[in-house]
């Protein structure tokens, strides 16, 4: 469907050249994100290069790169005051949103990227988030809870549209750093770059990037899953264990 | 070295290693020097530095089972343990824990956990702190009449007058207590208790021990000793049931708090035999009272961010 929509765009936009013509090479500084317990945040390398069209002048290239995680569901509820006190009053289920967004673009968003071609590929946070159950059935407010949901995270450091941030040089060769905060959660995360002319989108390229945790982070995650009871089981040992020891430590310290 | 963060498996935050440790042992001083848990300390503190509610409930319920261990210890060895009222409130307990974890996944669902657990804590917070301030303000004011030169007032004792309760049926004899009493009301302490325990992450000692001296008539000496032997099964029982309902007990942010906790409780008890009895606990009641305060506050000012962000079927 993809590339199909791809083949599609290039053909009406480029009618004179091959769809091959115009692409771009990319590659991330690690694929791979481990959470241990010292894990302080990372930091990803986006960079690649844009292969020119010889003999054709154009309109300036942009580049766009996106830094997704995994989908999830989420519930987003607003407070309102009742008998003095702010209470939960109303919620919008979420269909999918990205528990991590991050673009980033060469120039202003408005410049890089039109309408439809956002609406069509899902590129800012806004598009990217689904609700299409909480929409049709007629939650008028919905977009306002979208739009707590990106405040939110983006207070957290989870979402972040940096327009500009996007290196480009000689429209050749461009690089972006995409920070990751601490509060990541695992699964499977997705880098983007779109090459974009005139607002709309030429070349695209996809890279997957693997955040899991690892060492005791990921025994405590998956046995605490996995084994629930084992888990408390083992919690409430080590509880035992730790109070019994620190005092028995004690008596012996002071004889 | 003290900025180091620690990425919390379970919380899905990183938080500063030395702030957990510090808290701990802030909360293991008082408990030390008060003789209190301290999970009705812990569990509000441990919101206001943004671990997930859910989350500082269940953990925080774990962590007692072990700052209550060692007192347990000493107390069996001691025999100020009564084993069969402590089995008839231990029934109770993990009947009202039973209870409390049901109400506590049904409000998650509806999105009103946090909102209970706070409204619980305001309450609790609020009456308790009132009762402890005004309680040591005439204290203090007593013992400064008896040094004035004033004959001092006779001790009061607790009433024994129990009416009601001792009209009550299915009566059971308690060797140690000396009492011979029915089980309902013991059962019912039990019950309140393990309600409290699940769903504010404390082990209600605070209520427990009044309910033990003032209704049941227990003598003071074995009423320690016997809450900390309900407060022990009951929060673990507690703890089981948030791990396998709710996933939510963080093992790593527990030790944390344990060790900070362990340390802490040793050097409140020294420091507490070196206070004055009515100071400290003037002391304890007002900083009950700025917790509670706070906790009222961000309940009734409107918040910053209408909106907060609830994941269904996760923690």
């Amino acid at each position: 469907m993809r590339a199909v929509l791809l083949a599609l765009s290039l053909a009406l936009l480029l009618p004179a050249t091959d769809a091959a013509a115009q692409r771009i090479v990319a590659d991330l500084s690690q694929e791979r994100v481990a959470i241990d317990a010292r894990f302080e945040g990372s930091e990803i390398v986006v960079f690649g290069a844009i292969k020119p069209e010889p003999g054709r002048t154009h309109a300036p290239v942009e580049v766009i790169v996106t830094v997704s995680g995994p989908l999830r569901p989420v519930t987003v509820r607003r407070k309102s005051r009742l008998a003095g006190i702010w209470v939960n009053t109303e919620g919008v289920a979420i269909d999918a949103a990205p528990t991590l967004y991050k673009v980033a673009t060469s120039a202003p968003l408005s410049q890089a990227l039109t309408a439809v071609e956002d609406l069509r590929r899902s590129i800012t946070p806004e598009r990217r988030i689904r609700a299409v159950d909480a929409r049709e059935a007629g939650s008028e407010a919905t977009d306002d809870f979208i739009d707590g949901l990106i405040r939110i995270r983006e207070a957290q450091g989870l979402y972040a549209v940096q327009e500009g941030a996007v290196r480009l040089t000689d429209q050749a060769l461009f690089s972006v750093d995409i920070a990751l905060p601490a509060n990541l959660v695992e699964g499977q995360y997705t880098a983007n770059v779109y090459l974009t002319r005139e607002g709309e989108v030429v070349a695209d390229f996809t890279r997957t990037i693997d955040v899991r945790k690892v060492g005791l982070e990921r025994w405590i995650y998956t046995l605490a899953h996995q084994r629930p009871l084992v888990y408390g089981l083992v919690s409430l040992a080590i509880a035992i264990a730790a109070g019994w020891g620190a005092s028995a430590l004690f008596r012996w310290v002071r004889g | 070295m003290w900025g180091m963060l620690v990425y919390l498996p379970i919380a899905e935050v990183s938080v500063n290693a030395f702030l957990l440790l510090g808290l701990g042992g802030a909360v293991g001083v008082l408990s030390g020097m008060f003789g209190v848990g301290g999970g009705f300390l812990m569990t509000p503190l441990l919101f206001f530095i943004g671990i997930p509610p859910a989350v500082a409930v269940a953990t925080e319920a774990n962590q007692i089972v072990a700052s209550s261990f060692s007192g347990v210890l000493a107390h069996l060895r001691r025999k100020t343990v009564d084993l069969k009222m402590g089995t008839v409130l231990l029934v109770g307990g993990l009947i009202g824990a039973g209870l409390g974890i049901l109400l506590f996944n049904f409000l998650k669902a509806q999105g009103q956990v946090d909102l209970l657990v706070r409204l619980c804590y305001v309450v609790f917070l609020g009456v308790i702190g009132s009762l402890m301030f005004v309680e040591s303000l005439g204290a203090i004011r007593r013992a400064r009449a008896a040094t004035a030169g004033g004959a001092p007032p006779p001790p009061r004792r607790p009433r024994r007058s129990r009416g009601w309760v001792a009209a009550l049926p299915f009566k059971m004899r308690f060797r140690t207590s000396g009492l011979y009493i029915s089980v309902i009301p013991p059962l019912l302490v039990g019950v309140s208790v393990g309600v409290l325990a699940a769903i504010m992450g404390v082990g209600g000692g605070f209520i427990m021990v009044p309910a033990m001296i003032y209704l049941l008539g227990m003598p003071t000496k074995v009423v320690v000793g016997t809450s900390l032997f309900q407060i022990i099964f009951v929060t673990a029982f507690t703890t089981l049931l948030h791990a396998t309902t709710n996933y939510t007990v963080d093992m790593m942010l527990a030790v944390l708090l344990l060790i900070g906790g362990v340390v802490g409780a040793q050097i409140g008890t020294q420091l507490g035999t070196k206070l004055k009895a009515e100071q400290l606990r003037i002391l304890l009641a007002l900083i009950v009272l700025a917790v509670c305060g706070k906790l009222a506050f961000d309940l009734l000012v409107e918040p910053a961010e209408l909106y907060s962000i609830a994941d269904p079927g996760g923690h």
